[in-house]
């Protein structure tokens, strides 16, 4: 009786604005939670019935099981470079007089897409593109550099699409610290390159934790690039192209989800490494904690 | 957008720049020289023409109400904001185009600019890091700091456990550590509560009187200006208003704006009876004043000004009757404040004048009463 009572005033309390977030929340399961719970089902079925058929496939063929270094080596230098550009560009742009429009140029290729850079870099690095023409009319080159449909494609596209991403979120992580910070340490005998290694770097190490995370992410899962610029036959047949060739060349759906779940599992395996990294590091706020 | 030569050339302190800053710091100075100096942000004039001259060991107040200009005297001493006119000198070196580092003074921040990362001892330690000083009398020197902020106990936390005021003593420990030929402080004192505020008052004039390294505090709180300071200047608007002693500001205020500043709250417009020499009689509809002019005899309008303390309270007499005579004003009392020494009494006057007035005698709000001021406490300005 007395359960049945509170259960009814909890009903009767229940505050019903909560339900604003169904919708939300029903978007959210079927778009995500939904394939992505069909997808892990899948990966276990096999011919015979259910197991780990599918992984163990994977792992024993070598031409699957390299995918994933191949992903790692295009994915991991391009993303160190990434940041390593994007650092020093965010750090000299950040207080400049033209900084809104820096920005605007730089992130410039996120509006356009992949598939568009991969367009321009193909006519742009080419045999007969402006690049290749301009290394042989000075004679720096004897014949075209080769640029597409090989790793440097890749890579190239990956830096080009990922620079103002990282730009932007360490753009950001930079404005946050308090400016008073480098002038003390200035007033303190600081030099600007000091300034940058003992006051700047230290705050900005959760920064670029995060910043290193959300491009990896990105660039592991490259898909159009690779094909597009890549040589997806063979030095650039990263792990996105395996999954695909899984489903829809061999048709075997449990296959190429098993894939795509090895897939996310070696990016929250590294970005779990880079995080865990973090805490060697001061982790709080930008400036002072109270005023 | 790539950093200038002079620039590139700091990027790599050589031993010998260190040693130069060192040095510098040793050096015991003459005076610290402003020459016309001034800051435009766009055509903005934060500060027109601060002309200063410090003697080592003094204690100088910039004082003046937000935007006065202020801070950017301070920032540009400090090297964090370049000149737009006029230079700096240290004795006969002209220190206004050398970059913050290489000047060596010490700064204290307003919001105090803690190092989060850092622990209290390695905040303090920063600067002697920088010059390369030798880590066993970094140790020494920072306990020594330490001890005389009486911080001891909190060496190896981060700042961002520690209270304002604590936080406010690292600032100034962080300082004062590289013994600076000059200590620059911004507002120290204004994100701390009324309690804290006077202690830390307390702290820094011990601080000063115990190291007697020159420093320049900027405030709008005159009290702080007053019992800090050798000598205050006031600003408003970028311009240099009064530069003296505190007794000098306070009874003998140079112009209407100053006397404002250093409360003198009862303003007032009358007319001008008589003139002789400076001493000047005033008059309105039933008060008449005498009082010493500050200022040249003008055909502007005179203004008195009487300070709340300079009033002598007493009950009106009925045999006198003459409501004209000098330096005598009598009025009801319309607002009473108890200030635990003393009261703070807004006085309405028959011509609806209304003084504010602060006495040791015990008012009921509606009394009459029939003030007194003496000639010398009545200033008399013929402002713009």
């Amino acid at each position: 009786m007395t359960t049945a009572r509170s259960l009814a005033l909890r009903v009767k309390n229940f505050d019903q604005i909560v339900l604003l977030v169904a919708p939300a929340l029903f978007l959210v399961v079927m778009l995500f939670l939904y394939p992505f719970l069909f997808g892990l089902i899948l990966s276990f079925s096999t011919h015979g019935g259910t197991g780990l058929g599918n992984y163990e496939r994977f792992f024993t063929t070598a031409f699957q099981r390299e995918t994933i270094w191949t992903t790692l080596w295009i994915s991991l230098p391009a993303t160190v470079i990434n940041i390593a550009l994007a650092l020093p560009v965010a750090f000299v742009t950040r207080r400049h007089r033209f900084q809104r429009i820096l920005t605007t140029i730089l992130v410039i290729p996120i509006t356009l897409g992949t598939v568009l850079i991969a367009d321009g870099l193909l006519i742009y690095l080419g045999p007969q593109g402006w690049l290749n023409r301009l290394l042989l009319l000075a004679h720096l080159s004897a014949s075209p550099v080769r640029l597409t449909h090989n790793y440097w494609g890749v890579f190239l596209s990956l830096v080009l699409s990922g620079f103002p991403f990282a730009y932007l979120l360490l753009l950001s992580y930079l404005t946050g610290i308090d400016p008073a910070l480098p002038q003390a340490a200035a007033t303190l005998g600081a030099s600007p390159w000091r300034q940058f290694i003992h006051v700047y770097l230290p705050l900005l190490i959760p920064g670029l934790a995060i910043a290193f995370c959300l491009s990896f992410v990105q660039a592991f899962s490259v898909f159009p690039s690779a094909v597009l610029l890549g040589a997806p036959a063979g030095p650039t047949r990263v792990i996105s192209i395996a999954a695909y060739q899984a489903a829809f060349e061999d048709y075997d759906y449990p296959m190429a989800s098993a894939i795509a779940m090895i897939m996310a599992g070696v990016q929250l395996l590294v970005v779990v490494l880079v995080l865990a990294s973090r805490s060697l590091f001061y982790r709080g706020p930008a400036t002072e904690a109270k005023g | 957008m790539s950093p200038a030569l002079p620039n590139a050339e700091r990027q790599t302190p050589s031993a010998k720049q260190i040693k130069s800053v060192d040095e510098r710091r040793t050096q015991i100075f003459q005076q610290l020289r402003l020459d016309r100096v001034s800051r435009k942000f766009g055509s903005a004039v934060a500060l027109s023409g601060l002309d200063l001259t410090i003697q080592a060991g003094e204690f100088i107040a910039l004082l003046g109400p937000s935007g006065c200009g202020k801070s950017t005297a301070l920032n540009c001493v400090a090297g964090l904001l370049p000149l737009t006119a006029g230079s700096i000198w240290l004795d006969q070196q002209r220190i206004d185009q050398l970059a913050p580092e290489r000047r060596g003074f010490g700064m204290v921040f307003q919001n105090y600019a803690l190092f989060p990362h850092l622990t209290v001892r390695r905040n303090v330690a920063f600067g002697l890091v920088m010059r390369g000083v030798p880590k066993k009398e970094i140790r020494r020197r920072v306990d020594a700091v330490l001890e005389l902020v009486q911080l001891q106990a909190h060496a190896d936390k981060l700042p961002g456990r520690l209270s304002g005021g604590q936080q406010q003593r690292v600032a100034i420990a962080r300082a004062i550590v590289i013994e600076p030929p000059l200590v620059l402080m911004d507002e120290p004192l204004s994100n701390l509560d009324a309690k804290l505020r006077l202690e830390m008052r307390a702290e820094i004039k011990r601080i000063h009187r115990d190291l007697q390294r020159t420093t320049i505090y900027v405030t709008h709180d005159q009290d702080e200006a007053l019992s800090l300071a050798d000598r205050i200047v006031v600003l408003n608007e970028g311009r240099t208003l009064q530069i003296g002693s505190p007794e000098e500001l306070y009874s003998r205020p140079a112009n209407l704006q100053v006397a404002r500043f250093m409360g003198y709250r009862n303003i007032f417009e009358l007319g001008l009876e008589q003139f002789k020499e400076n001493r000047v009689v005033l008059t309105g509809s039933d008060i008449c004043l005498e009082g010493i002019a500050r200022e040249p005899l003008t055909t502007r309008r005179p203004v008195a000004v009487i300070r709340p303390d300079d009033f002598l309270v007493g009950a009106p007499e009925m045999s006198t009757g003459s409501l004209n005579m000098r330096n005598v004003i009598c009025g009801q009392a319309e607002i009473v404040e108890y200030c635990g020494r003393d009261y703070l009494v807004d006085v309405l006057t028959s011509s609806g004048l209304l003084l504010h007035v602060r006495t040791p005698r015990r008012v009921v709000a509606g009394e009459r009463l029939r003030l007194e001021v003496p000639t010398e406490r009545v200033l008399v300005f013929f402002p713009e």
